[in-house]
């Protein structure tokens, strides 16, 4: 069961950042993972202040910040518009429009979760995680990082041209994923990610065209081989392996098509 | 701690715990509409509007409401009562314990879009859940009501 002693809308990032040295007491984001955790924390330390509650647009690229809900990255034509539509497929299937008003993109970010539909989708974008004292780190990097007292302030992305693709399988509707794959293809590069396996998200990099039938083989093939999986209550570690060859060639047919149109 | 939260247009002046959620607190006063389910984010029940937007009470602390403004469906009256009314007399509910959550979000996607296609009101409400219509009678029960209202 979660219990909170205080609770503190931090004024600044200074001052939720010394309030997040103590290690009893703990930022929220959503607050939906967190509440299903026995957990005791000293004080709850709220950003919801900071107006880091929204996504901006540039036209070099966006700024998430890391209050932003899962249902405003959904809903954002600019940033819809750059993934082709791959944001709001990564979303539209977690729980219901009420959860996804309350989970943030930091708070998924934040955790690292193997599950996240979020992680996997910004593993493939020119991302940056911005940390209050660690400055910009990309988000692959960040993924593999131990959590620490730092803050995540805002992901931001860049615009670089690319096309890109989201699908995931689940068990039944609005249940968290069996696998989740993402995928981007610009200047010849193929970038996919592998998440929900149920480790979080791999990427795998590959200098080839998605539109050619045999090279969507190949890709698919090298990563069935080479994705590690594993089996919990949702799947078995070798339907995953499966599923991860499906759809990775789902998404370089995806891909072929946005770039094909753009 | 002390909290001040418009509920239903009535502002609320209370000190509470810090992890008390929203749903306990809106129940407290009187608010009991507002029901218990899952407590695991998932069924819906307890959805209420924070600022306009449907959210899950049972997972807000209601620290997080303060200086904020709560509707529940006591404070959907009018707009309810057509609806939940029109509701029932398809037939399209059956035990009703799901029926004010699911009140409250279809009321959200009105507001937000009008005419929504089956496929939006199907995703719209999948996080309200009900054991017993099959969700069938709720879709058919939306969509003749949205008839009523276009031809009212």
């Amino acid at each position: 069961m979660l219990s909170v002693a205080n609770y503190k809308r931090a004024e600044s990032l200074e001052e939720a950042w010394e309030l997040n040295q103590k290690r009893t007491n703990k930022i929220i984001g959503g607050m939906l993972w967190l509440k299903m955790e026995d957990i005791r924390i000293n004080t709850a330390i709220d950003l919801s202040g900071l107006g880091l509650d929204r996504i901006e647009e540039t036209d070099d690229g966006f700024s998430i910040g890391c209050m932003t809900a899962l249902r405003d990255m959904e809903t954002h034509a600019g940033f819809n518009g750059y993934t082709c539509g791959a944001a709001r497929e990564a979303v539209r299937h977690i729980v219901g429009v009420q959860f996804r008003n309350l989970a943030t993109v930091g708070g998924s970010i934040y955790g690292r979760y193997g599950f996240s539909d979020v992680l996997t989708l910004f593993s493939v974008l020119d991302a940056h995680a911005e940390l209050y004292k660690g400055g910009l780190v990309p988000i692959r990097e960040f993924a593999g990082m131990r959590p620490d007292n730092d803050i995540l302030v805002r992901i931001t992305v860049k615009k670089d041209g690319s096309v890109f693709s989201y699908k995931s399988v689940r068990n039944t509707a609005t249940d968290i994923p069996v696998l989740t794959c993402a995928g981007a293809y610009g200047g010849g590069k193929l970038t996919l990610a592998v998440g929900a396996r149920p480790g979080r998200a791999v990427c795998f990099d590959y200098e080839t065209d998605p539109g050619s039938p045999a090279a969507a083989e190949r890709v698919s093939a090298d990563v069935c081989e080479k994705i590690v999986t594993g089996s919990n209550l949702r799947a078995g570690a070798e339907y995953r392996k499966h599923l991860a060859g499906v759809l990775t060639k789902r998404v370089c047919a995806e891909l072929a098509k946005e770039a094909g149109s753009k | 701690m002390n909290i001040e939260i418009t509920v239903n247009g009535k502002k609320l002046r209370d000190e509470i715990d810090a992890d008390m959620m929203l749903i306990d607190y809106l129940r407290s006063h009187g608010c009991l509409s507002v029901k218990r389910g899952c407590e695991t984010s998932n069924c819906g029940l307890c959805t209420v509007f924070l600022d306009d937007k449907p959210v899950l009470s049972c997972s807000v602390l209601a620290a997080r409401a303060d200086g904020r403004s709560v509707t529940t469906l006591e404070g959907l009256r009018g707009e309810a009562e057509e609806f939940a009314g029109f509701i029932a007399d398809q037939g399209a509910e059956q035990c009703g314990f799901c029926n004010p959550g699911f009140v409250m979000n279809a009321i959200a996607l009105f507001r937000e879009d009008p005419s929504p296609s089956e496929e939006k009101i199907k995703e719209y409400l999948a996080g309200n859940l009900c054991r017993c219509s099959g969700y069938e009678g709720q879709l058919r029960g939306i969509e003749e009501y949205l008839k009523w209202k276009k031809q009212k």
